[in-house]
């Protein structure tokens, strides 16, 4: 049965090999190779998780080895896999809604001329992730990391003959590769400690070490974490992301990649458990985040990045659960999961509407839709409820948990981590019901206008196609994208249940991540009516705001906040006056350096001590005379060698 | 007497070169058809040798030693330790893809043309060149050694100085001033610090009695044969100065930029990933086993200086508006990670070192040579003259990406396995060191996306849109380059099997043993 994870892995990574390296011959039947081999993934997953329930919950680890990998004097890597009931989650999780969101892209992507590339990637996409939350040590699951970062910049820039999107691409990729350093300086910490970098000797190791090392490699792997899963302060890459085509944003950018971080975390629990002021960093940065990405989802009128600002803030949700140990570690998961059905839900809803309306992305120019497309509104009306945590949805039962446990981490901090939390679904309760309300509802913005104004170019270009400035003819999307988004509303509505009922979760999980109550001050009853509070109020004043009043075709010039919060709240600007322009200042006075300085002192003393500056000038004067020389020059060495040997 | 496969091995591709060179002018084809079989069979010595060397075995093996001129003790002695047999096989491995990548870089201009290109000569020399480097590496015998560095000079400088880029933006006279001026660099700054070492093989001559590296390194090893401190730290300086200027080391390097960029793309390749790493090669094998003592007391010096290029490198790469002088560049950065890893004297770093000098050699030349087959296309070696290439000729956008990739260390391939040690290995001893040199990954993603973006992505520009993808020829010369950068990206070990115990018996000549992990040593 192990022999089935590599299998697992390798599906996708045959597709990717055969869809990128097969040439246009390919072009027909791609989109289908590359779907067939997803769910293929999603098959051996199925099987393997079946294996693993028929086990009794504490042998529920299937290990498979494949090679020695780099091995060196005292330092052994291994190719080895590791399937435990984490690993698990996110491999159900990752074929099951990669395996729809490559189906809804063979309708998608219909019209793009390297639909087969796009496929391929995905494909890469698949197995880097697989490869990720399989790996049983650090160094491999490295590989997958960035291995999924590789898949993420090429999709990101899919469309690369448009700036932006090349831009944003590079953006991500190196955005990730600050949080890169972290991984690296981790395992080299985790190699100096414990002599290895395998999940078991580490994890079982940590009780012999210092807490001081332990938060040391915590903190580094939270740096790692902030990169992939947008967590401030390297976030700046996510909104930007959106540049890369709908179903990408959802799979990558919504659903699984950008969780790694969380997976990240949790799976070294172990470590951070030892390192309370690493965890105490670790619930700041998810506490921050939370609030940062809902801010700006509030201000986005681009319906891709608000729902960018939402993720961001969603995931900021996992990484304070995974802060907090052992009370939150299940939760984070747990989120994780219907995260992943509602927010891919989401955004193959709002791919799918941009889909009918010339690939228009402002919500100022939607309104009214959901009479031309009923089952995108459906759908879609279903991961809001769900994301905003109406009672009975996925959301409800995951983001509760979340905001219990933030309490019952006790203290200040618990209320403080608590308070944020409510806060946090005040404001996704508000920014949702703007996305919902500007699309769905309202007057019907986009007639008698045409679409794609100039300034403000759609993201998908794809609009080249059906005449840019014709009145959009809002229409449902082919049954190959609405199956898909009905799945996922479906597991939008039910996950949570199904997970929470007789703690079903919990106890699939608890024995890899532990599992401890806390000590709340506030009892659960409480938190969830505080909840409905903050839901009932951010609902209203988006209502009020945007339900009642028309929405107007410009953006108003908004308050201080909102403007800010339009430019990502600023960190770009900083970024760009800093390290953007610091680093070109930076080169250029560096290369200017190198000419003048490195070169002429160099130069100059060689040409002191052997008199060579003038015969350097000449030298370039001719190709004869340089030709001479150089030949003097090689027989003075044997001659000057052999007089030297001679008077020794 | 057993077949002297290592003479063999270098003495091919001299003979090669020579028949090359006769090769009657008229038949230029036939000329470039003997320099690639040569190379082919060269090869196919150097897989034997790879096949024949047991790494569970003596230290050098396949040794042969003749006298030769008894007066001073110089020997022919040849053998090879795994890190030996790891370059010789980079060496004869890529030559065949020098060749073939610069098939067409010695034809004739066209007519009007002052300027006369032997083609013969172009390939004469390369060979010349792989005869030189595969006898450095074998060699065990210092003066045998030295003869062979300084050598490689003069083959160098007329690959330099006689062939370049037909693409220059001041027209061609402008172009044949520059290239001399590149030339006479380079040789001035290699025939510098090929002097010094001279003083320094002669001084150690005075002091041991002979030149043999075996005899010297085991008198050292057991104590018969005693050095001064300050002795010992002069000779250490003359050897390591020309190795540093070879390899290059910051402040010693700005002799490789102009090289490279004057050079045509296989020559750059010649240069940074087979020439260069005789320098890196001989820190190892040269500096440590002999000054052992020495090369541990320069090391913070030596140390700091590879941090400076790793990091200075890579940004000026960032800084570059020329295409192959930002390659060169890169590669002053990983050079940086070489040396870091040498002196780091740990088992990762020095592993991880000798792996690296195979891996940059194979992504370098991925990358420098596809960097040529565009700028071949296009005339033009500045990057502000492409633009939107990938949607025009995917194929060469793809398989430029995948060079690139290996350049930032993209883990999955083989330079990653190398980074990556030399990373840990410098750490476990120097961790400040260790996070400074990390830095150097986030540059190296800058540059090479940059360059990416800048020539592969975006609107189509007006002179490339009629550029055609790439030939089966350059198809032939990149595809098993990437193959082989993803094979030994995730199966290192065939290399790292045979370069542990020549580590080892380094480490064991300076004396240093691994630092334990922490919770080893607190047990």
């Amino acid at each position: 049965m192990e022999n089935l994870i590599a299998l697992l892995v390798a599906a996708p990574l045959l597709g990717a090999a055969v869809l990128l390296c097969g040439g246009r011959r390919l072009d027909a039947v791609g989109h289908w190779i590359g779907t067939v081999l997803a769910f293929v993934s999603f098959a051996f997953g199925v099987i393997l998780f079946a294996d693993l329930l028929g086990k009794d919950a504490e042998h529920r680890t299937l290990m498979q080895h494949l090679f020695s990998w780099v091995p060196v004097e005292g330092f052994q890597a291994d190719v080895t896999f590791r399937l435990d009931q984490l690993s698990m989650t996110f491999v159900l999780l990752i074929t099951g809604v990669g395996s729809l969101i490559h189906l809804y892209s063979v309708g998608y992507m219909e019209h793009d001329e390297r639909r087969r590339r796009f496929f391929g990637y995905l494909n890469l996409f698949l197995a880097a992730m697989l490869l990720l939350v399989v790996a049983d040590n650090y160094l491999l699951l490295y590989v997958g990391w960035e291995g999924v970062g590789l898949a993420s910049y090429l999709l990101i820039g899919f469309w690369q003959h448009k700036p932006s999107a090349a831009t944003a691409a590079k953006k991500a990729f190196l955005v990730n590769r600050v949080g890169d350093m972290g991984l690296s300086i981790a395992i080299m910490l985790m190699f100096t400690t414990f002599g290895t970098f395998a999940f078991g000797p580490v994890l079982d190791g940590v009780g012999d070490t210092s807490e001081g090392k332990l938060t040391a490699i915590g903190l580094m792997l939270l740096l790692a974490a902030c990169g992939k899963s947008a967590q401030v302060p390297l976030q700046s890459w996510l909104g930007d992301a959106m540049e890369g085509p709908t179903p990408v944003s959802a799979l990558i950018h919504a659903a699984t990649m950008v969780t790694a971080g969380v997976y990240l975390i949790v799976r070294s629990g172990a470590i951070f458990n030892a390192a309370p002021d690493a965890q105490l960093a670790v619930t700041v940065v998810g506490a921050v985040t939370l609030l940062f990405g809902a801010i700006v989802g509030c201000a986005k009128d681009d319906i891709k990045k608000a729902l960018a600002g939402s993720t961001m803030s969603q995931i900021g949700y996992m990484i304070l659960a995974a802060g907090l140990g052992p009370i939150g570690y299940v939760f984070a998961i747990m989120h994780l999961v219907t995260h992943g059905f509602f927010k891919a839900g989401l955004f193959l809803g709002a791919g799918s509407v941009m889909h009918g309306m010339n690939d228009e992305v402002d919500m100022r120019k939607y309104g009214g839709l959901r009479k031309y497309m009923p089952v995108t509104f459906i759908t879609f009306g279903l991961g809001y409820l769900a994301i905003i945590g109406f009672p009975g949805l996925s959301g409800f039962f995951s983001k509760d948990k979340i905001i219990e446990a933030a309490f019952a981490k006790g203290g200040t901090e618990g209320w403080i981590l608590g308070g944020a939390a409510l806060l946090g679904a005040a404001i996704t309760a508000f920014y949702m019901t703007r996305v919902m309300l500007m699309t769905f509802f309202g007057e019907e913005r986009w007639r008698n206008q045409p679409t794609r104004s100039p300034e403000a170019p759609s993201a998908e270009p794809v609009a080249e196609h059906h005449g840019e400035h014709a009145e959009p003819h809002p229409h449902e999307s082919p049954k190959v994208m609405t199956i898909p988004m009905i799945l996922l509303a479906v597991g939008s509505v039910f996950g949570g249940a199904f997970f929470s009922i007789g703690d079903r979760f919990l106890h699939w999980l608890e024995p890899v991540t532990g599992h401890s109550e806390g000590d709340s001050p506030v009892s659960a009853a409480t938190v969830t009516g505080a909840t409905m509070v903050c839901l009932i109020i951010g609902v209203g004043i988006a209502y009020a705001m945007y339900g009642r009043r028309p929405v107007p075709a410009v953006a108003p010039r908004g308050s201080l906040l909102t403007r800010a919060a339009r430019r990502d709240l600023l960190q770009d600007d900083f970024n760009h006056v800093v390290l953007v322009r610091g680093g070109e200042h930076l080169t250029r006075s560096l290369v200017y350096v190198d000419h003048t300085l490195v070169d002429g002192v160099v130069n100059g003393t060689a040409a002191s001590v052997g008199g060579l500056s003038g015969r350097m000038r000449r030298l370039q004067n001719g190709f004869a005379r340089s030709y001479a020389v150089s030949m003097f020059g090689g027989a003075a060495v044997l001659v000057a060698a052999t007089l030297l040997m001679r008077a020794v | 007497m057993s077949f002297p496969l290592l003479t063999a091995t270098a003495v091919l591709p001299a003979i090669g070169a020579i028949a090359t060179a006769a090769v009657p002018a008229a038949q230029r084809t036939a000329a470039k058809w003997l320099a690639l079989l040569v190379s082919l069979a060269t090869l196919a010595l150097a897989i034997t040798i790879l096949v024949r060397f047991d790494p569970d075995g003596g230290r050098y093996q396949l040794t042969e030693s003749h006298s030769w001129i008894a007066d001073f003790g110089v020997r022919y002695e040849l053998g090879v330790d795994g890190i030996a047999v790891a370059l010789i096989a980079l060496t004869a491995l890529l030559m065949p893809f020098i060749i073939l990548a610069g098939w067409h870089d010695a034809d004739p201009l066209e007519t009007g043309s002052r300027r006369w290109r032997p083609t013969q000569g172009f390939f004469a020399l390369i060979l010349a060149v792989e005869a030189m480097v595969i006898i450095s590496f074998e060699a065990t015998d210092v003066f045998l050694f030295y003869i062979f560095f300084e050598a490689m000079l003069i083959p160098m400088y007329f690959l330099i100085g006689g062939f370049g880029d037909r693409a220059h933006e001041h027209g061609e006279e402008a172009a044949s001033t520059q290239r001399s001026y590149a030339a006479v660099k380079f040789l001035l700054y290699n025939l510098i610090g090929g002097l010094i070492m001279l003083a320094a093989v002669i001084g150690l001559y005075v002091v041991a009695g002979n030149f043999s590296l075996q005899e010297i390194a085991q008198a050292r090893a057991n104590g018969s044969l005693h050095m001064a401190t300050s002795t010992e730290r002069w000779l250490f300086l003359g050897f390591f100065f020309a190795f540093a200027v070879k390899a290059p080391l910051w402040p010693l390097h700005t002799w490789l930029p102009n090289a490279m960029q004057e050079s045509t793309a296989p020559v750059a390749v010649l240069i940074t990933a087979v020439v260069d790493k005789v320098g890196t090669f001989a820190m190892l094998r040269f500096c440590l086993q002999l000054f052992p003592e020495a090369s541990k007391w320069a090391t913070p010096v030596i140390l700091v200086l590879a941090l400076i290029s790793i990091v200075y490198g890579a940004l000026l790469a960032v800084g570059q508006r020329d295409i192959k002088r930002l390659v060169a560049y890169a590669s002053i950065s990983h050079f940086g990670f070489i040396i870091l890893g040498i002196f780091a004297m740990t088992s990762q770093g020095q592993s991880g070192a000798t792996l690296y000098m195979v891996n940059h050699g194979i992504s370098t030349a991925a990358l420098m040579l596809v960097a040529g087959f565009l700028i071949s296309r296009r005339g033009s070696r500045l990057i502000a003259d492409y633009g939107g290439v990938q949607k025009v000729a995917p194929v060469l956008a793809g398989t430029f990406l995948i060079g690139g990739l290996a350049t930032l260390s993209l883990p999955g391939l083989a330079p990653f396995v190398s980074e990556f040690l030399v990373l840990v290995g410098t750490f476990t001893r120097y961790p400040a060191v260790g996070i400074i040199a990390t830095f150097g990954i986030v540059l190296a993603a800058l540059y090479t996306l940059v360059l990416y973006q800048r020539t592969m992505t975006g609107p189509v520009k007006q002179e490339v849109s009629a550029m055609p993808d790439l030939r089966v020829r350059e198809l032939v010369v990149v595809a098993p380059l990437i193959v082989l950068l993803i094979f030994l990206g995730v199966y290192p070990k065939p290399v790292t099997d045979i370069v542990n115990p020549a580590v080892k018996s380094t480490l064991s000549d300076v004396h240093k043993k691994d630092p334990k992990p922490s919770v080893e040593a607190a047990k």
